[in-house]
């Protein structure tokens, strides 16, 4: 068994991170900072007439106001990289000129002293509005309505149909054919730390660095340069602790940019720290689709055909990968099924609020929840149970590579282990008794379940709107310690563990020898980044091909030291030995000597010690010293010991999993309450099950927050109501249920080490678990679908009205 | 999130603090624990002028027994009040009440008396102190004065307390024997706050009829209230399901019952009367 891997190793972040010795954006202090505070639009639309900026420029502490007319021509619109036919990109710019479209959109901008002197002044600019009908809801949005661009003539952004088979034949020929209209509420990402931004521009060297709290350093520094429109290798991007994304931080934003033209127009750094309400505002929502699912079966349970019709809310304007987000619904419409016709027909409708993009599972657990919703009404409109419709779809094992009617190969899976080892922790027989008893009793008890899969890794570069690649450089230092340069960009996910624990075993040397290096654009190769649970699948395995390659350099100069040839160099446990040796002992039936303990990081005595090779073998950290000292190293070859891959995946990977919900449903208000909640998840190799299990919870949450609390609401003039936390409603450690996790492991042919990806598998798989469940508790009153959030009101109107 | 300018001013004794409100008293507010105020003042939905800090003031913070009543320290936290070993056995409506406020961090920095002065109509403590009938003890510059809970709370985040008046202190009667006391709510998933709370304290005979009864509904209405009409109707009975079942119908009489994104003016008056019934009930089954 491996020292590292697949250990429950404590996350090396974390006592930096709970002594508070880490450093997020606002904790970056330059001297002479200057402080920005945004004015941003109070209608969801409107014509801006005049903008009177003349009493905050002449507060006090106030340095600079800008407002749209001053940069409309000196930094470019914000980039969306999602490229579908006929696709209308609105010109999004970083302040507006003379039209509003969302509710919180950057109007002007105040560079002051100090944060408090920007935010006062704020209240000082007069703007005179001409407020315009917004248009809120995507239904009617897409109708007709109030326009969001009077010049496109309507509000639809682009449609495009997608999946194959024959549908229209498909559902016609089946037994039985469900549907069901169902809403994807609009969701805010609420990432702990929210946006913030630091710019200093260094008029001498021409350079500008922009610390920003993303999850694409490099991505972003490629935007910015073309926004701002200066040489992209004069531009850093520097990534320092990051408090969350969850998808949130995958994008391009205006204030980024600005935040970097303003500090070159002053020439002092500026810093934003966005507020808990911008961040609500206008960082990007998640979700918003309003879809019509379609469903055949046959009267045995097989599934015939699935067709979804959706619209998807966009918002008033593209962020990065807005309307690519919808796709990766229709990718996943096969769920965990044979589905031998697929069709989506997506409809992408600009709205006047914020852009949707990104967040959790992106598109993914939308697709999930109208797969698993449809079977779960499969299985009531036939009569089954829900395990049984499930099960009897499942492709088998041995039918992997798995090509779904979306176009897709599964990599590989075991559908039908993870659902029976669910099945046996949660004790579903048993389950289905009780609830049998409860409600002969009068109790609402309800078993929900999820059996999904997820596609992981993104992804190979022919699937992504900008490479899907990513980078390693592994180095081992002079006095032994191993750097390894990530082009991922954890923000909590634990790599800088889990990357060590690779490279720890792999390199034979203590965890703590290993340092990962991530965020810093001048300092490592170009890298996509962290998001599409691909950090580990794609990123750790461009660090373990990046480890081959040194190991392959250092069986050379080890063998150039024990002055033999390199076929003859055996390593392991981090020497190098000679082949020739141990097979010469094996064969003679002794045991080969131990070698001593070489401590790690220890630096040999003296400045430029002569490697140790007394041919006994020699330690990995005496090959980067001899390599670096380079008098002796086999000729021609090249000094140093480092590697660098730029790993490209050929396929997805695809976790998946069952996750079962059990409620008991209050019959007098409707409270929902858990009774259990059992999780087997299956994303391939593990590297570190204390990070698996975190994800996975984590994910649980968030997708009980969507399930049962969590809704970004606009009135009908597109105010934003749920502006606070006090409004919107994430889940409290005190309103999570007990998870009770395991799981399978199906390893991945796509990556030498098996591993598919995990970040978003609580997102996709536990939201239709739940609300499976709450629907089955009510299943008595003949109910087959409730939609998120499920609020006990709606529970007790159900129940009120039966009694 | 950045509040207005405001002048801070933090007085050494309440004496001192009387004196500088006396000169502000339009445009200060006097700053407790801090968790309502900075909040709105974030929002800039409150923009005083001047903040009169009064934790610095010694000797606010305490749970004292005098003279039959608890009297309890404006600046007295929800943690210490929900924590008191003495006050579970003597007045157990308060830690029960405490322990449901917010979180941890709430409830280490928040008090009774900013709780109080700042009349949220979802805030808990107001359900438990009109419940219990307690006096309130107001300072101002031309000297103290006590106001009934009842009349305390005016409308929302209005009360009784005069320009330049400070709450100094709590006082309840301390219940006698045979008593049951309980808080039970509905917490806004969001916020926290109550979307209905019902505090009770009741004393029964020895033959289990209920001789008192206090009832104090919060997060209903604009401001919390005594449900009189529940009280009436439940005391002299042996709080038997029949008479508890027709009591709780009464739970909002009288008040304009508020709607909101989570709980519509229907469902709110249902859950009203729903927890009525089982802070009752809870409150019944310990008074012994």
């Amino acid at each position: 068994m491996a020292k590292y891997v697949g250990q429950r190793v404590k996350r090396t972040e974390d006592p930096r991170l709970i002594q508070g010795l880490g450093h997020y954006v606002d904790d970056i202090k330059l001297p002479d900072t200057l402080h920005v505070a945004f004015l941003r639009s109070m209608y969801a639309h409107a014509k801006i007439k005049s903008i009177d900026t003349s009493e905050a420029s002449h507060a006090p502490g106030v340095v600079a106001v800008y407002t749209g007319k001053d940069v409309a021509a000196r930094v470019g619109p914000v980039p969306c990289a999602a490229a579908l036919p006929d696709l209308k990109v609105p010109d999004y710019r970083v302040l507006a000129t003379n039209h509003v479209v969302f509710v919180g959109q950057p109007i002007a901008v105040v560079v002051a002293t100090d944060r408090y002197a920007a935010r006062d002044a704020i209240d000082l600019i007069m703007i005179d509005y001409e407020e315009l009908p917004a248009v809120i809801d995507v239904e009617q949005a897409a109708k007709g309505g109030p326009l969001v661009y009077e010049e496109y003539g309507d509000n639809i952004a682009y449609k495009l149909t997608a999946g194959e088979g024959d549908i229209e034949a498909a559902l016609k020929s089946s037994d039985r054919v469900v549907s069901q209209r169902i809403v994807h509420q609009r969701l805010a990402p609420i990432a702990m730390e929210g946006r913030g931004v630091l710019a200093r521009y260094y008029p001498g060297e021409q350079e500008l660095t922009i610390w920003s709290s993303t999850q694409i350093p490099h991505l972003l520094r490629t935007q910015l340069a073309i926004m701002i429109g200066m040489p992209e290798n004069k531009l850093r991007v520097i990534t320092p602790e990051v408090g969350g994304g969850f998808g949130s931080k995958l994008n391009v934003y205006a204030e980024e940019a600005l935040l970097g033209w303003i500090s070159m127009q002053l020439g002092k750094p500026v810093k934003w720290i966005e507020s808990r309400r911008e961040n609500i505002q206008a960082t990007i929502h998640g979700r918003g689709q309003v879809g019509y699912i379609e469903m055949g079966c046959n009267n045995d349970g097989t599934i015939t055909g699935l067709r979804y019709n959706v619209f998807a809310d966009l918002g008033a304007y593209h962020q990065l990968l807005t309307p690519a987000i919808p796709t990766l619904t229709g990718l996943m419409l096969s769920g965990s099924y044979k589905i031998p016709a697929i069709q989506m027909n997506v409809t992408g409708v600009f709205t006047n609020k914020m852009a949707t993009d990104a967040y959790r599972g992106a598109g993914r657990p939308e697709a999930t929840y109208v797969v698993e919703r449809a079977v779960d009404l499969v299985a009531a409109e036939l009569g089954m149970d829900t395990v049984d419709v499930r099960r009897k779809n499942f492709p088998a094992p041995s039918e992997f590579p798995f090509k779904t009617a979306t176009g897709l190969f599964y990599d590989s899976g075991d559908y039908e282990a993870a659902l029976n080892k669910a099945l046996a922790m949660a004790d579903y027989k048993s389950l289905r008794e009780e609830q049998k008893k409860a409600r002969e009793q009068g109790r609402l008890i309800g078993i929900g379940l999820s059996t999904y899969v997820e596609i992981c890794a993104l992804g190979p570069s022919q699937a992504m709107p900008a490479g899907g690649w990513e980078s390693a450089t592994v180095r081992i230092e002079p006095t032994g310690g191993v750097t390894i340069l990530t082009g991922a960009s954890p923000h909590g996910q634990g790599q800088e563990t889990s990357f060590a624990q690779i490279a720890a075993d792999e390199l034979g040397v203590d965890l703590n020898a290993v340092t990962v290096i991530h965020g810093d654009t001048s300092i490592v190769q170009y890298g996509i980044g962290t998001f599409g649970s691909r950090a580990t699948a794609v990123g750790g395995t461009a660090v373990f091909i990046a480890i081959e390659k040194l190991k392959e350099k250092a069986t050379n100069i080890a063998a150039h030291m024990m002055k033999t040839d390199a076929s003859n160099v055996v390593f392991k446990e981090g020497r190098f030995t000679k082949q020739a040796a141990k097979a010469a002992s094996a064969g003679a039936g002794a045991k080969p000597e131990p070698e001593p303990d070489v401590p790690v990081g220890e630096a040999p005595a003296g400045a430029m010690p002569e490697p140790e090779a007394d041919g006994k073998g020699v330690t990995i950290q005496d090959v980067a010293l001899a390599a670096h000292i380079a008098r002796d190293i086999p000729p021609g070859s090249e000094p140093g010991l480092s590697a660098t891959y730029f790993f490209e995946p050929t396929n997805f990977t695809f976790p998946f999993g069952t996750h079962i919900a059990v409620v008991e449903v209050d019959r007098e208000t409707g409270d929902i309450k858990f009774m259990r909640y059992v999780a087997v998840d299956d994303c391939g190799k593990v590297i570190n099950p204390m990070l698996v299990d975190g994800q996975v919870q984590g994910g649980i949450v968030q997708a009980l927050g969507q399930a049962m609390y969590e809704e970004i609401v606009y009135d009908d003039q597109g105010q934003l109501v749920t502006g606070t936390l006090m409004d919107y409603a994430i889940p409290k450690a005190a309103m999570v249920p007990w998870m009770d996790l395991d799981r399978t492991e199906t390893p991945s042919p796509v990556n030498p080490m098996g591993v598919k990806g995990v970040g978003e598998a609580g997102t996709i798989g536990a939201t239709p678990a739940i609300v499976g469940a709450i629907v089955d508790a009510l299943s008595p009153f003949g109910v087959r679908h409730l939609d998120m959030p499920i609020k006990p009101e709606t529970l007790w109107r159900i129940i009120s009205k039966a009694n | 999130m950045i509040p207005a300018q405001f002048d801070y001013l933090a007085p050494k004794t309440i004496d001192e603090a009387v004196g500088l409100f006396a000169q502000h008293p339009d445009e200060a507010k006097i700053l407790a624990g801090g968790h309502s105020l900075i909040p709105a003042m974030k929002l800039r939905l409150a923009m005083p002028q001047v903040l009169i800090d009064i934790s610095r003031i010694k000797d606010l913070a305490y749970i004292r027994e005098e003279g039959g009543q608890i009297r309890i320290g404006a600046m007295t936290t929800h943690y210490q009040l929900e924590s008191s070993d003495r006050l579970r056995e003597i007045c157990p409506l308060l830690p029960e009440c405490a322990a449901q406020i917010g979180d941890v961090q709430v409830r280490n920095k928040g008090t009774i008396g900013g709780s109080l002065a700042h009349s949220d109509p979802a805030g808990d403590w107001p359900a438990a102190i009109i419940a219990l009938d307690a006096e309130m003890v107001a300072v101002s510059a031309s000297g103290e004065r006590t106001i009934n809970a009842g009349d305390f709370f005016v409308d929302m985040l209005t009360t009784a307390l005069g320009p330049g008046e400070i709450l100094r202190e709590i006082r309840i009667t301390t219940p006698s024997e045979r008593f049951g006391q309980s808080y039970l709510k509905v917490p806004q998933p969001a916020s926290g706050f109550a979307v209905v709370g019902v505090a009770v304290t009741l004393t029964r005979d020895s033959n289990g009829v209920c001789k008192s009864a206090g009832v104090g509904i919060t997060g209903v209405a604009s401001k919390v209230y005594r449900a009189t009409a529940v009280e009436q109707a439940i005391s002299g009975s042996g709080l038997d399901e029949q008479t508890l079942a027709a009591a709780v119908a009464h739970a909002t009489d009288g008040v304009s019952v508020n709607g909101d994104l989570y709980a519509s003016e229907a469902y709110r008056r249902h859950l009203a009367q729903v927890y009525t019934r089982r802070a009752i009930e809870a409150a019944a089954s310990r008074a012994k």
